[in-house]
């Protein structure tokens, strides 16, 4: 397994230098990476939303839970609800949601198109295939995902107000007093850096299980599982690694 | 021309060619016939350059296919067109696109330009006004004619075709190996068919390799295949009961 998992890890890194080189031609490039954009960002809006507004929901409403009659005011809550979205939940979890629904889409795509001897048919034309298919996507992932991260930060803020304070745990005087409150930028930053470097695994990862996929139906469908769950688990550890760095 | 030299390639254990020297050449139309698990396919993907040979040398003219680099790879690359057993037309795209998408790629023409030449490669496959179909919405027979047209939109020096005809029925069948033989003929380029339809060998057959357990059992043209005494040559010839029936009437007819 561990020799199975190293060759993997090897033929992963010698194949990203063929994913960036020079385009054959830039505007098809271009195009790739518009659609791509537009697939990623705007095909994921709805799942992005629910998901960030009932985080929010959830954590205020459950910080409330942990705080009710204690010392601590109650403002506290926008604050602890702000930087948990913006240091951890909206990059981890948006991308791990992310993973499931682009992740396993790029695997099938590219797998799909192995299987039906496209990428053949393209080689043959003089196409680098790695190139064509890859690069466009993760680009535009990396460029899109960061956005959506935001939004998903934004959308779980507001999710945390109309969980609490129509409910009235507590007032919107204080839950803005709360959000506004020990404000660092830095987090921001720690932010955007999940971002793309989550962006940038759940695609590669992706398109990896999909371009080397061998066999038939019952294979391409593991290749997306597999998309999927090595996506996570990278996803989750490089989330630990940049915790490590960024905040030592 | 392309030359085959002494081409062998294993999957494992299992050794598929075993020193396949053969020329193709230039103007004519080269099958490559056998049964199937003959390794035929895995010639043509070696000659194609999609699968590198275990060992032995592919030259394209005086190019060295095996040594080339990815570079110097795509430049002879665009001088290649191919025909897939399954058509590998891209199914989200339309038929235009499909054939246009060598040009957008590769070529700095104008869109006047590259709607000129994807009407003129449709009309050269008698499928003039089905541009925005989808491959979908066609039979076989009209996607194996895409897919030719398609391969030969950047008017390709080399033609390959994985089983033209699997799946069509005879009449159709003909009418594709016309067409491989007059883009062939007109051009003068060099064809390289893999099939082992009996119609298109003695039809089409300007130069015949026949592969066995991964070696070259036979090679010549179509006006030799009858008269030939080689005997695997007749087993795959009259492998089928209808003409092996038909022949036996033949004799007694004579007798």
């Amino acid at each position: 397994m561990i020799k199975d998992a190293l060759e993997h890890f090897g033929k992963f890194v010698a194949w990203q230098p063929q994913i960036y080189k020079k385009p054959e031609n830039r505007s098809m490039y271009q195009k790739e990476i518009i659609r791509q954009m537009y697939d990623i960002g705007i095909g994921s809006l709805g799942i992005v939303f629910l998901i960030s507004v009932f985080i929010g929901a959830v954590t205020s409403v459950q910080f409330y839970y942990q705080m009710e009659g204690t010392l601590i005011p109650p403002y506290y809550i926008g604050y602890v609800v702000r930087d948990m979205t913006i240091i951890e939940l909206a990059p981890t979890i948006t991308c791990l949601v992310l993973a499931g629904k682009v992740g396993s889409n790029m695997a099938a795509e590219i797998g799909g198109m192995r299987q039906k001897e496209h990428i053949d048919a393209m080689e043959i034309m003089g196409v680098n295939t790695s190139a064509y298919l890859v690069m466009p996507k993760t680009v535009a992932a990396v460029l899109v995902i960061p956005i959506l991260v935001c939004v998903a930060a934004i959308l779980s803020l507001l999710g945390a107000y109309v969980a609490s304070v129509p409910t009235g745990l507590f007032t919107a005087a204080e839950y803005t007093r709360g959000v506004r409150s020990f404000f660092i930028p830095y987090n921001v930053f720690m932010m955007l850096v999940k971002a793309v470097v989550f962006a940038y695994i759940l695609t590669s990862v992706s398109c990896y299980q999909g371009y080397f996929v061998k066999g038939g139906s019952i294979e391409l469908g593991a290749a997306s599982t597999r998309a999927v769950v090595f996506s996570d688990i990278l996803i989750l550890l490089s989330d630990y690694i940049i915790a490590v760095l960024l905040t030592a | 021309m392309i030359r085959a030299e002494n081409i062998y390639k294993s999957f494992g254990d299992q050794e598929v060619l075993k020193g396949i020297s053969f020329t193709f050449e230039a103007g004519k139309n080269n099958l490559i016939i056998g049964r199937s698990g003959a390794g035929k396919t895995v010639l043509l993907k070696i000659l194609v350059g999609l699968f590198p040979p275990t060992a032995g040398k592919v030259w394209y003219n005086d190019q060295n296919l095996c040594v080339l680099k990815p570079q110097e790879l795509r430049q002879l690359r665009l001088k290649v067109g191919m025909l897939f057993q399954g058509n590998a037309l891209f199914d989200s795209m339309t038929i235009e696109e499909n054939i246009r998408f060598p040009m957008d790629m590769f070529t700095k023409r104008t869109p006047a330009e590259k709607q000129k030449q994807v009407d003129y490669c449709l009309e050269r496959v008698s499928l003039s006004g089905i541009n925005k179909k989808f491959p979908s919405e066609i039979s076989g027979g009209m996607q194996k004619r895409v897919g030719i047209a398609r391969a030969i939109v950047l008017e390709p020096k080399y033609l390959f075709c994985d089983e033209p005809n699997s799946g069509l029925d005879p009449k159709t069948a003909i009418t594709i190996d016309d067409l491989i033989n007059g883009i062939t003929k007109e051009n003068k380029i060099t064809t390289i068919i893999n099939t082992h339809d009996m119609n298109s060998v003695m039809e089409i057959g300007d130069n015949i390799c026949l592969v066995d357990h991964g070696k070259l059992a036979w090679q010549g043209n179509k006006s030799e295949v009858l008269s030939s005494k080689n005997e695997t040559l007749h087993d795959f010839i009259f492998a089928s009961p209808f003409l092996q029936k038909l022949v036996n009437q033949i004799n007694a007819d004579k007798i």
